[in-house]
């Protein structure tokens, strides 16, 4: 019997080469490549009054230089908005170049290509640019007062207003028994790969085509943008991501400026051209994400049961929005959580300001709506004297309210209709494995030490695996090996593993056997991309249904040569063989070769097939009607709507009353995301995610200056954290299986992230005993909070710091 | 990167490494980086290079067996030394294969790693360490503390890297009991 694979710690295939140096990443491509480097802004918003190149053309080794001036068609035009939406009434981008006025530091000015980056480097110093400067937006709250415009024709900065509701809230405020309204600020972080991005280049002339290998999430996406403008017919492009050293929403993005004018330069030059991104580049010319202000008012009950929730958030979206407004609208209709809200009502104003762009990253706008939450949470919980996970209990949707409808349109245009789950479930376990009934004697002895101990939690749900759909192949070869390729590409999650897991399940062969190819556009080329939890749920179910086809395929001639019925047979190692007879059997990669017709005896399987072709109808065609040759299988999954996971963290926090130093001491996770296809995998999703909540919630922001410079554009000043800074953590699982998809998935990738500030912020009240409206929190604005009159801060918690963003 | 542009400020240099146990002789800019030479020069794309400025030490390897950050380090500053990169952690058997360092084995036994960009910095800075240590005495957390606590790794939260360092460790342990 096959050994089973489907819910295995199968280890991973990816590892072989990545622990020996053999990946293939963006930057190990092309070593005969030119370099393109490119010239930024070092102004957050001015008018390029010269660009002077006269002294970089005697650089030896120069090759090209561009400027906005030699972009030509499609190429001079703006960059394209994504996503629009009828809300996003502003909407602004910028140029693969600039032309005329820069909006952010960072943005690209000039491209230069020389025979290698230092080169390239050598003659980026020699470039003048004169520049005028203008008036500088940094922060919402400068966006929102709007003394400034970031873009002259958008006076008030608002690029669009997003609204829903699912009743009246004023009267449902007013009629309720109790309400309470704060105001609080979420900063800045990033995706921050490890690996920055890049572009590799190469035109055939002789074939007018190019290949183009870049360290994205959405390959097809970059291939269609490419052929659109550099106006090259589609066929002509291919793309491919290569292996990829993280993404965590950044590399959703495209194309960028780069994707365009790497190729544009290689089929200019008539020669490979290479890009890699550096750090400081990655800081000031990718993209940011998570700064909102934050105005709720809720209304609730004696029992704390809440009667009406109203949301006013501020979304900076930085320069441009190329993505259109999906993060705040991921915020506005994944803010009411596992929640019985009556009713609610979200306004968001996004904003520009003159900083890099915002798009998603990890979350994407699900760890300011989840801290929105939490936070009216514990407020309810302390104005009512109630333990905080009391009131959670008290307004959770119970496990026979699914489908749960709450009435609002999420980013994919498509209602938030909870498919299922058990918040009640989690929350039990939650409070096992931190052992929350039992608290207070930690605390005792904690306070016994001198230190301050504190514990938080927070829960979440979030819309996983949006459409509009994901495709999968499945091909047998005459050899026995089974190639599986699917669109959406890699950035670390074990894709070939656990697409191999799930074929090798289905079609019943050993996974050694299985070969996966994601990303590559010359094998599959219809795909979304890898984000918003949508890998497993998208693309898993498709690779298993096109499995499902090839499996069809395979048991019907099989049939046909052992004369049987296709019912009694099934696969098993590779052998398509009578259930219950041993003997009665023909091997799949047999059947492979008898699928087509034409087969020379090329190989032993050739000529092992023969032996089972039969003499054939004289009067049938070779190929049926309706068939075709070959035992391949295409096939798509294109959900109604998204999936919802869930789950609940707690953080337990220890505070130095010397230092004010935050230790989370315990993280505890329990965590649903349907049927698990590898646990280890899902592990290790949750265990990245929670290290980069709990960066964000203590250690990472975006210290932008009034003059809208990145103070801490390098490792060195942005705090990712190290193995010393992220907490050892304890999960449990449960499985809630989605009933919207055939193997029962939700996705797992972002949900390590979400809850991670609310927990913290939770826990660190709980330590201190004081209200905290802004995330993260550092040790300075943690003393300066306990240390001042006011019973809770505000955004103006930590005037020391010089971060413009918060200003 | 096969073009030598040169002008007065950088001229050329040959240099002698013995580079994963083999002589190599190269002939570099002398304002290349160690990083920059082992990955266009010797072709050894297994050092990746994450900040360029000796923070996230996803581009450490050995110069005579102690790690080094290769983007802090002229490549004209190894002339004469020995160079480990992670393609040299590995040591040929007696088929014609290679049999991996207990701790790259550690590292797929209990997915430490993800993307595998940070990977090889960590890999040649836990070898170096493991070696260099008693392999008969059992691992302190304080121990795989230290060897984890240098390098940057945005997918993994570390706590698979540490349990391979354990499971390197003990690995090594029974080996030398033997």
């Amino acid at each position: 019997m096959t050994t089973k694979l489907f819910g295995e710690p199968v280890r991973r295939r990816e590892d072989a080469r990545l622990i020996t140096g053999q990946g293939r990443y963006l930057d190990d491509i092309g070593s005969s490549a030119y370099a393109a480097a490119f010239l930024r802004s070092p102004y957050a918003h001015a008018r390029i009054v010269d660009v002077d190149v006269t002294a970089a053309v005697d650089v030896e080794g120069l090759l090209a230089v561009y400027t906005y001036e030699d972009l030509v068609g499609p190429m001079a035009e703006p960059l394209p908005v994504l996503i629009p939406h009828p809300q996003l009434t502003s909407p602004r981008t910028g140029y693969p170049l600039a032309k005329d006025v820069v909006h952010h530091v960072g943005e690209a000015v000039v491209m230069v290509v020389a025979t290698d980056r230092y080169v390239a480097e050598d003659a980026l110093d020699k470039i003048a640019v004169t520049y005028e400067e203008l008036p500088v937006v940094v922060g919402v709250d400068a966006a929102r007062a709007a003394v400034h415009a970031v873009h002259d024709d958008v006076p008030d900065n608002v690029a669009a207003r997003h609204h829903q509701e699912t009743g009246d809230v004023e009267p449902a405020l007013a009629a309720s028994p109790h309400t309470l309204s704060f105001t609080q600020y979420f900063e800045r972080s990033a995706a921050m790969p490890m690996e920055g991005k890049g572009v590799h280049a190469r035109w055939d002339g002789d074939d007018s085509s190019l290949r183009v290998y870049t360290s994205t999430q959405a390959s097809t996406s970059v291939r269609a943008a490419i052929a659109a403008k550099l106006q090259l017919s589609l066929e002509r492009v291919e793309v491919i991501a290569p292996d990829v050293g993280g993404g965590f929403g950044v590399k959703i993005v495209h194309p960028w400026p780069e994707e365009l004018l790497v190729p544009m330069a290689a089929r200019l030059l008539g020669h490979e051209v290479k890009w890699s991104e550096d750090r400081r580049e990655h800081f000031t010319s990718s993209a940011h994400e998570r700064q909102q202000r934050q105005e709720v008012t809720v209304g609730y009950d004696d029992d704390g049961r809440i009667t009406a929730l109203d949301v006013h958030i501020w979304h900076d979206n930085g320069a441009y929005t190329p993505y259109g407004i999906i993060v705040p609208i991921v915020t506005a209709t994944q803010l009411v959580g596992p929640y019985v809200v009556p009713v609610y009502r979200v306004q968001v104003e996004s904003v520009f300001t003159n900083t890099v762009i915002v798009t998603p990253y990890r979350g994407a706008g699900r760890p300011q709506g989840c801290f929105a939450m939490e936070r009216a949470m514990d407020r309810i919980a302390q104005e009512r004297g109630l333990d905080r996970a009391e009131v959670r209990l008290r307004n959770l949707i119970q496990a026979d309210q699914f489908p749960y409808d709450h009435h609002l349109t999420f980013q994919d245009g498509r209602p938030v209709v909870y498919d299922s789950g058990d918040y009640v479930g989690l929350m039990d376990k939650l409070k096992a494995l931190v052992h929350w009934d039992s608290f207070e004697d930690r605390r005792t002895e904690a306070r016994a030490r001198g230190r301050h101990l504190g514990i938080g939690m927070a829960m979440y749900v979030e819309g996983t695996g949006p459409g509009p759909y994901e495709g999968g192949h499945v091909q047998v070869l005459g050899s026995g090996k089974v190639l599986v390729s699917t669109g959406l590409t890699s950035q670390g999650q074990g894709h070939e593993t656990v697409f191999a897991q799930l074929v090798a399940s289905e079609l019943g062969v050993p996974m050694e056997d299985v070969e996966v190819t994601t990303g590559d556009t010359r094998r599959f080329g219809y795909a979304v991309g890898t984000f918003a939890s949508r890998a497993a749920v998208m693309s898993g179910n498709a690779v298993a249904l096109a499995a499902r086809g090839v499996k069809e395929k395979a048991l019907r001639i099989a049939a046909d040569v052992l004369e049987v019925d296709p019912g009694d047979l099934e696969i098993d190692e590779g052998l398509v063989q009578v259930k219950g007879t041993p003997g009665a059997s023909i091997p799949l990669r047999t059947v492979a070769v008898l699928s087509n017709p034409l087969r020379y005896a090329f190989d032993e399987a050739a000529k092992q097939a023969t032996q089972f072709a039969g003499p054939g109808d004289d009067s049938k065609p070779p190929v049926a009607a309706g068939d075709a040759p070959g035992l391949e299988h295409t096939d798509y999954y294109s959900p109604v709507r998204s999936t919802f996971a869930s789950g609940a963290h707690a953080a337990v926090v220890e505070i130095d009353p010397m230092t004010w130093e935050i230790e989370v001491v315990d993280y505890a996770v329990v965590h649903d995301c349907g049927n698990v296809v590898n646990p280890m995998i899902v592990e290790g999703q949750v265990h990245g995610g929670v290290a980069q909540g709990v960066g964000g919630a203590l250690y990472e922001r975006m210290a932008y200056d009034r003059d809208g410079q990145l103070q801490n554009a390098s490792f060195m000043d942005f705090l990712m954290p190290y193995a010393s800074e992220v907490p050892d953590v304890v999960i449990d699982h449960q499985e809630t299986a989605s009933p919207l998809n055939p193997l029962g998935l939700k996705g797992a990738g972002e949900a390590g992230v979400i809850p991670g500030s609310a927990a913290i912020a939770s826990a660190i009240e709980d330590a201190v005993g004081r209200r905290i409206a802004a995330m993260p929190i550092s040790p300075t604005e943690l003393y300066d909070l306990v240390r001042s009159d006011a019973d809770q801060v505000t955004n103006t918690v930590g005037p020391t710091n010089a971060t413009g963003a918060m200003a | 990167m096969r073009s030598r542009a040169m002008s007065a400020v950088h001229t050329e240099r040959t240099i002698t490494v013995v580079l994963n146990g083999v002589p190599r002789e190269a002939t570099v800019p002398v304002r290349w980086l160690l990083s920059d030479a082992l990955r266009h020069e010797f072709g050894l794309t297994g050092t990746h290079v994450g900040c360029e400025h000796g923070v996230c030490g996803s581009c450490t390897v050995l110069v005579d067996g102690e790690p080094t950050r290769s983007c802090l380090v002229l490549a004209v500053q190894v002339d004469g030394r020995q160079v480990t990169t992670v393609e040299g952690l590995s040591r040929p058997d007696h088929q014609g294969g290679q049999v991996l360092h207990p701790i790259q084995e550690a590292f797929r036994e209990c997915h430490a790693l993800q993307c595998g960009f940070c990977t090889p910095g960590f890999l040649t800075t836990i070898a170096a360490g493991l070696d260099a240590r008693d392999a008969s005495v059992e691992i302190t957390d304080e121990e795989v503390d230290e060897l984890v606590g240098g390098n940057l790794c945005r997918c993994t939260g570390y706590a698979n890297i540490k349990k391979a360092c354990r499971y390197a460790a003990a690995s090594m342990r029974e080996q030398a009991a033997r």
